[in-house]
């Protein structure tokens, strides 16, 4: 990247913007107006039952939960390639996929939550794998990001931070297990989307939700990198500055006083 | 490579040196070059990049721009297998002041990896070097003073024989007894063939041990006895047998 | 060549001695984990019970839990001593510069953790025999939890210890980083003391082994990791 740059949008990223701003209205429009609440009859009884509304936030939340689960593992990755090559680059995409993975996290356990109440009655079940499993990670990587926020050394703070995030993804599938048999239940059913009526539209909208929370996720990173990326070359200029500023200070020092004599160096 | 250095073979060899505090520049582009068996004394003021001069050549930093060649290392890409062939002496003493001046001497003789009989038979005659007698080799740390922890220190370091001594301000905190310990050691060192970078502010001490002197200021070496004005170019040892 | 690793290997486990006999014997001088660690677990215990309103049979079915949770917060502790041994005085760069590999250090630091720790769980079981009424009733797999868990706790703690360290921000930022990847073991070892001390019908056994699982992948990353951890 050029050093003249100073801001993180291009020509491209102004369109991805634009598309993923069309794409989020689209998918809106789709998700809460133009398909049907899931309501079933029951066979026998004739009542209704099933997610209702509710049903609507899933097109949101699993997309945002499998963007997550690419983000950590993105990071892990570029971890792994920091640790081998020591470049910036893979720094910089860790942290950038680290936070973006965060943010993504958060609203998985947010709109999950919301979606919870009505389904299943509750905020908050303790027996789901899947659940504990999003939690933990969440906190896992709120550690990753506040040891980012320490005022380390950058290469002793980056060789650190991916250290935290291998380790992190690697206890994903032990956390995952324990909480599996902590409980032997979940709530989350393989079929709650294989039992709903999945009619053309609902599967469009579940698939435009991928595609569109997809761009989401290539918009942030794009810009999420380039901020890292410009930080990057901003030290490397501060660095040289500071070596001219260490030189001219020279100038201004009297080194025959500081240590105390008259001639003798040469 | 564990064969010493003799005579107009270079020991360290900085080319541009730049090492970083944090973001501060702490040396911005040093040249310096110290043949095997010399003595410099490295001299200049406050905030100058002596000590970090000193822990760069000892391995502790990366590098961040320049050459840097220490014992036939290269820092830049190498520096654990560095670590090992020298002592440095920094500020703060690096014992553990729940054991006992003995415990601490002989914990660090069996950690550069020597045998418990060597680490022992070492350890006393390091301690005796330094002047700890026997009523104070079993005295944790916690209960000396300040001068006594830092003789215990310097006795740490001695039982590693090692190849480049690195002693930022050795004489400071010590009485006349301690001081007068310090130089015999340097001497005896450098007639064991060892290398030593001194940083002090005890000139005319040290200048009576060495006959260079290299002068630091505002993380640059902008004097050095043994050359023709400032050290911009670390060759221009006349007569002396090729660098590394 | 053969013959080089052998010696690596012996040289690895030497220092590794070295390292734990050393971190054991200040131990044995400070007394820092029997004065001040083991009182506090136990005064965890004691707050637990006053939390839960002292009702025994509530006690003895959550004892496992509260157990576990003491443990790790006097583990943390533990680790935080572990870490500050080698920073009180900067012996730190001394170990960076004697040569001995990273992987040494790191194996006899976690020992001696993990020493303290089987300590600490002994005080803390004869705690909650006599506080919550908790009966034995597998000691073979109380034991072997027991042992696994500490292996878990001692390896993790002591690569975050040094990980946590230096970056100026150390006694706050253990915590976050270190409990929510001992989220298994917290869960693991509970459960196997649920069928320990019989407290609900689970197999333990099947416990066990996801902490033996876990306390060998964080021995060997953490040998591996702590290099990068002390190196620079």
């Amino acid at each position: 990247m050029a050093d003249s740059t100073t801001s993180t949008g291009s020509p491209g990223s102004r369109i991805l913007g634009l598309t993923t701003l069309l794409g989020l209205a689209g998918l809106l429009l789709f998700a809460f107006a133009l398909t049907e609440p899931d309501v079933r009859l029951h066979p026998t009884t004739g009542e209704e039952f099933g997610q209702f509304d509710a049903v609507r936030l899933l097109y949101l939340h699993v997309p945002m939960a499998v963007l997550t689960y690419v983000a950590f593992l993105t990071c892990a990755v570029a971890s792994a390639g920091y640790l081998l090559k020591r470049g910036a680059w893979w720094d910089v995409t860790a942290h950038a996929s680290a936070e973006v993975g965060t943010v993504f996290c958060g609203l998985v356990l947010v709109t999950g939550s919301i979606w919870g109440k009505p389904v299943w009655n509750t905020w908050w079940e303790w027996g789901d794998v899947r659940l504990m499993t999003t939690l933990v990670l969440f906190l896992l990587f709120t550690g990753y990001l506040a040891l980012r926020r320490t005022p380390a050394e950058p290469q002793r703070q980056a060789r650190r931070a991916a250290v935290v995030a291998l380790v992190a993804v690697l206890d994903i599938p032990l956390i995952n297990r324990s909480v599996e048999w902590w409980e032997n239940r979940t709530l989350h059913q393989q079929s709650t989307l294989a039992e709903l009526k999945i009619e053309d539209l609902t599967l469009f909208t579940l698939m435009l939700g991928f595609v569109v929370f997809g761009l989401v996720f290539a918009w942030l990173m794009l810009h999420r990198f380039r901020v890292g990326w410009l930080e990057q070359a901003q030290a490397d200029r501060d660095m040289a500055l500071a070596i001219a500023e260490r030189h001219a200070e020279m100038e201004t020092l009297d080194v025959d006083a500081a240590i105390g004599r008259t001639g003798g160096g040469k | 490579m564990a064969h010493r250095y003799r005579g107009g073979v270079s020991v360290v060899e900085l080319r541009g040196a730049v090492a970083l505090l944090g973001r501060f520049p702490a040396l911005a582009g040093v040249n310096l070059s110290v043949d095997a068996g010399e003595t410099v004394l490295i001299q200049g003021p406050n905030g100058a990049g002596k000590t970090t001069l000193l822990r760069l050549c000892a391995g502790l930093l990366r590098p961040a721009g320049g050459e840097v060649v220490v014992l036939g290392h290269d820092l830049t890409a190498e520096r654990r297998a560095v670590r090992r062939r020298v002592a440095l002496l920094g500020h703060s003493t690096g014992l553990y002041g729940d054991l006992t001046v003995a415990e601490n001497i002989s914990f660090w003789a069996r950690a550069a990896g020597l045998s418990a009989p060597d680490a022992e038979s070492r350890a006393a005659a390091a301690a005796r070097l330094m002047g700890l007698d026997q009523r104070l080799l079993s005295r944790t740390v916690n209960a000396l003073s300040a001068g006594q922890r830092r003789r215990t220190s310097i006795a740490a370091l001695a039982v590693r024989r090692p190849e480049l001594w690195l002693l930022d301000e050795p004489h400071a905190g010590l009485d006349q007894a301690g001081r007068d310990a310090v130089d015999s050691l340097i001497s005896e060192a450098v007639a064991a063939g060892a290398t030593v970078l001194v940083s002090s502010h005890e000139l005319e001490r040290v200048r009576s041990l060495s006959p260079r002197v290299v002068t630091v200021a505002a993380g640059m070496v902008v004097a050095d006895s043994s050359r023709s004005g400032p050290a911009t170019d670390g060759d221009g040892e006349p007569g002396g047998g090729p660098g590394a | 060549m053969g013959n080089r690793e052998v010696v690596q290997v012996r040289e690895l486990f030497t220092d590794a001695r070295l390292v734990a006999t050393r971190d054991l014997r200040i131990e044995a001088r400070s007394r820092v984990l029997l004065n001040q660690v083991a009182p506090f677990a136990l005064l965890v215990l004691v707050l637990f019970g006053f939390a839960l309103d002292a009702d025994q049979r509530t006690l003895r079915t959550f004892a496992p839990g509260l157990f576990w949770v003491a443990v790790l917060l006097a583990a943390l502790l533990a680790v935080q001593r572990s870490t500050s041994l080698e920073h009180a005085d900067d012996a730190h760069t001394g170990l960076r510069l004697s040569g001995m590999a990273p992987s040494s250090v790191f194996l006899g630091k976690a020992v001696a953790v993990f020493v303290q720790l089987i300590v600490l769980e002994t005080l803390l079981t004869m705690g909650i025999v006599v506080l919550y009424g908790s009966e034995v009733d597998d000691p073979v797999l109380l034991v072997l939890t027991a042992a696994a868990a500490a292996v878990a706790v001692a390896t993790t703690g002591t690569l975050y210890g040094a990980l946590a360290s230096g970056l100026g921000a150390r006694e706050t930022l253990l915590p976050i980083l270190l409990l929510p990847v001992l989220a298994p073991v917290l869960i693991g070892a509970t459960r196997s003391f649920d069928d320990a001390l019989g407290a609900a019908a689970v197999d333990g056994w099947a416990w066990l082994g996801l902490l033996v699982v876990f306390g060998l992948v964080a021995t060997v990353l953490g040998a591996l990791a702590y290099g990068a951890m002390i190196e620079d």
